[in-house]
């Protein structure tokens, strides 16, 4: 990672703070539009086509722990997303005894580096889910609103996928998708036994070019890696750098944002930030500040915005600054296909991703449960590296001999070199993503008596699952074993039961995190408006998750897109006229 | 080849397979030798990466421990070499200090095996004949064969044959034994048919027009308004 920091004006039209998707966004539509910009951004520099910064296609061999994951790194020593969910010198607490996971990602291009690039739009119903089932609240606008801007994001970035004509799931303009793998066709005969749909996948990776600039996808599956090719969307590749190419856009490396800083009108004039790497203060000035710091990070940066005008913080007097907090469900089942033992050998690599999934299928009047989930498939002949081979001490049993005799567990050996041998690329598995409930009560605020390294106050989370999201997941698992079953493969482990809540994932894991500074029109409901823009500060905007007013069963990035480029284009509107 | 020329192709679409990208003859040579990870690391993973090389977890005597057993575990066989020529007793150090936690259970069992050994032969593990050896490893190798005594000596014994496993399949050599054709640029043009055919199965019917054709990969897309891909 390159260390500089950039000397350069300290005042800008615009400052964005984080360059993940929604600061990424915003930075290429208002530079674009002839306005100065600064990015703001807490990690280092990052591009994966230089040869320093590249882990892509880099074999296990060339990192002493096997491609392991680490602290820094918890999905793997090559994963390209720095921070975790721990980082060192940057705290946070959790509340009454409850759980909240936060994952973090210090870098240009945030957690797009290395997210799963599952680009679903949220369907008509997703914004409306308060009149469906009574429960939450309707976003402001629906999902006309948004159609532009979702058309918009599938030509700028590129995604893969099927024209289903499914309502809830709406069509894009989609790339050709890759043909399924194998396991991905047995699961496929389950599902169909089973009454339930799988369809190509939905993912943000070049099948084929859309401009001159990014290459296309050679299918090494490691898209969490980051592209050298820049043939998948991480806001680096396709955002952040090419709008410092072509505008006026300068980008502050290692900055810490403490606060948005305002005028005695309490109008946002600016930030103030701690260099990570000289530990001083500094201050940019702007007319318009835009905060995508992630939905945590940004509601912690405006809690923290104290000021005579905002003695609270900004937009804290909306009573829901930090409430609703939620994150995606996630629960998971695996099992071993008999049929895939002893398996043909060819390059099974793919995209760095499902080639199919399955969208929710089902009528929630019909559950006792009110949302809904998605399911993604995984399995195949992977690259052997930190784990291969492993756990024969309970896998082992499921290899026969040729009298049909099982297997014992563990061993060693020649027997069971070729044992392991056999039983490559014959697990598999499914993992459901689906849609909680957003509650006051589950939120994050300022711990009072925690502060991280540069002195700034820390946030502290209280989160609790209600009967919604046990009872889907509960559901989730029933259907996992149904799929599994139906496609003859041998479950594995016991099914989680009440006692874990049926496997569900703590909050927070499933890296979903929205709903922090909420979008409402009335002020005393919501942070921001309709256009993402703080009813407390008109001249602030919030381009992340944050805005969500409820996270459906679908992944947030294209949504982060889609939002963030309107809320871009109302900025540049607004100035036009002067409004701000 | 060089890197950019590489490149070039790849933003071209037209890679050909077998070109096996980052992994020049000198990076092949790194196999087995302990360095650091490349690949945009912050300073505080290069700092941490250069501390836990520079120490020493094991002792001699636990190290060769360790070599006889990952051997036994792996031997070599008519396809492949043992696990020491494939250096894993190194990957097992290096692990050692890159996750702590596994310290003290690998020393507790290393540990168990001088009191077996002194136990039933009056030697320590190090002096013993090859089937003593065996011997000892037999009672904690095969987990429901174990007596419940032994079930703490068969936790470890796992963990060593886990490790021994990653750092064996994790070379080129595991890869070549386990078949692995992969990280490799290639087009997918999904399962051969052979293998469809061995499973009884085949692609959907629906979607056989809208899959990735091969030979139009380097064609810019074009919709139409309503988002049909029409170039």
């Amino acid at each position: 990672m390159s260390l500089q920091i950039k000397e350069t004006q300290d005042s800008y039209d615009v400052i964005i703070v984080g360059s993940g998707a929604g600061g990424g966004m915003a930075s290429k539509i208002l530079s674009e539009a002839g306005l100065s910009v600064a990015v703001v951004e807490a990690g280092g520099d990052f591009d994966p086509a230089k040869e320093e910064d590249r882990t892509q296609l880099r074999p296990p061999w060339e990192s002493p722990r096997r491609g392991a994951g680490t602290k820094i790194r918890p999905f793997g020593d090559f994963d390209q997303a720095i921070g975790g969910w721990e980082i060192e010198g940057e705290p946070y607490t959790r509340k009454d005894g409850t759980q909240f996971d936060w994952f973090r990602s210090r870098m240009v291009g945030g957690r797009t580096n290395h997210w799963g690039r599952i680009s679903l739009r949220f369907g008509p119903n997703d914004f409306k889910r308060a009149s469906i089932d009574g429960l939450g609240h309707d976003w402001p606008i629906g999902y006309e609103d948004l159609k532009p801007y979702y058309d918009k994001v599938d030509k700028l970035i590129g995604v893969f996928g099927s024209k289903e004509g499914i309502f809830n799931e709406p069509d894009g303009f989609f790339l050709p998708p890759p043909k399924p793998r194998l396991h991905e066709l047995f699961i496929k005969r389950g599902a169909d036994k089973a009454g339930i749909p799988m369809i190509p996948g939905r993912l943000s990776m070049l099948t084929r070019p859309i401009n001159a600039e990014r290459g296309v996808c050679f299918f090494c599956n490691q898209c969490n890696r980051a592209c050298q090719a820049y043939a998948d969307f991480s806001s680096g590749t396709c955002l952040i750098h090419p709008a410092m190419k072509k505008g006026k856009v300068d980008l502050f490396t290692y900055s810490m944002v403490r606060k948005v800083t305002t005028d005695d009108n309490g109008k946002a004039n600016g930030v103030s930030f701690v260099s990570k790497i000289d530990r001083k203060e500094y201050k940019l000035k702007s007319r318009v500040v835009v905060l995508g710091a992630s939905a945590c990070e940004s509601a912690r940066i405006l809690m923290n915005s104290k000021s005579k005008a905002h003695p609270d913080g900004i937009g804290a007097d909306s009573g829901v600054l930090g409430r609703y907090l939620h994150d995606s469900t996630g629960a998971s089942r695996m099992g071993i296909l008999p049929d895939l033992i002893d398996r043909d050998r060819y390059n099974e690599d793919g995209v760095g991703g499902m080639h199919m999934y399955t969208p929710w299928w089902k009528d929630n009047k019909q559950l006792d449960f009110a949302r809904g989930y998605h399911i993604e498939y995984w399995g195949g002949m992977g690259q052997p590296s930190y784990g291969a081979g492993g756990s024969m001490d309970s896998m082992r049993k499921y290899l026969k001999d040729e009298f049909g005799n099982p297997s014992p567990n563990g061993g060693y050996g020649a027997g069971l070199k070729k044992d392991i041998r056999r039983i490559y690329g014959s697990t598999l598995g499914m993992s459901g993503r689906g849609e909680s409930i957003p509650q006051y009560s589950n939120y994050c605020e300022i711990d009072p008596n925690v502060v991280d390294t540069y002195g700034i106050p820390v946030l502290r989370f209280h989160y609790k699952w209600t009967d919604q999201e046990i009872k889907q997941a509960k559901h989730m698992q029933d259907t996992f074993e149904e799929i599994l079953t139906n496609a003859g493969a041998t479950l594995l482990g016991t099914k989680p039961g009440p006692e874990s809540m049926y496997g569900l994932a703590a909050p927070g894991r499933i890296i979903h995190e929205v709903g922090t500074t909420r979008m409402s029109n009335d002020p005393k409901s919501g942070v921001v408006s309709s256009n993402c823009q703080v009813h407390a500060c008109k001249n602030l905007f919030v381009v992340d998750a944050g805005p969500f007013v409820s996270q459906a069963d679908k992944n947030p990035t294209w949504t982060i897109l889609a939002l963030s480029w309107r809320t871009s284009d109302y900025i540049i509107e607004q100035l036009k006229q002067k409004n701000i | 080849m060089n890197r950019r020329e590489n490149l070039k192709l790849l933003f071209a679409g037209s890679i050909g397979a077998g070109l096996l990208l980052g992994c020049e003859p000198e990076q092949v040579k790194l196999q087995g030798k302990v360095i650091g990870t490349p690949g945009g690391r912050t300073e505080e993973e290069k700092a941490r990466d250069a501390k836990l090389i520079a120490e020493q977890f094991f002792t001699e005597e636990e190290l060769k421990k360790i070599t006889t057993l990952v051997d036994i575990i792996l031997p070599a066989d008519e396809q492949s070499p043992a696990a020491t020529a494939l250096g894993v007793p190194d990957f097992i150090e290096f692990m050692m200090k890159d996750q702590p936690d596994m310290q003290t259970p690998m020393r507790g069992g290393l540990m168990w095996l001088d009191f077996e050994a002194e136990e039933k032969f009056g030697k320590s593990f190090n002096s013993l004949e090859a089937s003593q050896v065996v011997e000892i490893v037999d009672l904690v190798a095969w987990p429901e064969k174990a007596s419940e005594d032994y079930q703490g000596g068969v936790r470890w014994f796992n963990m060593l044959r886990n490790l021994t496993c990653s750092g064996y399949f994790s070379t080129q050599e595991g890869w070549k034994y386990m078949g692995y054709q992969g990280n490799v640029p290639n087009v997918w043009d999904g399962v051969p048919a052979a293998v469809l055919t061995k499973h009884g199965l085949a692609n959907p019917e629906k979607y056989a027009e809208v899959y990735l054709k091969p030979e139009e990969r380097s064609k810019v897309a074009v919709w139409d308004e309503a988002g049909n891909l029409i170039g």
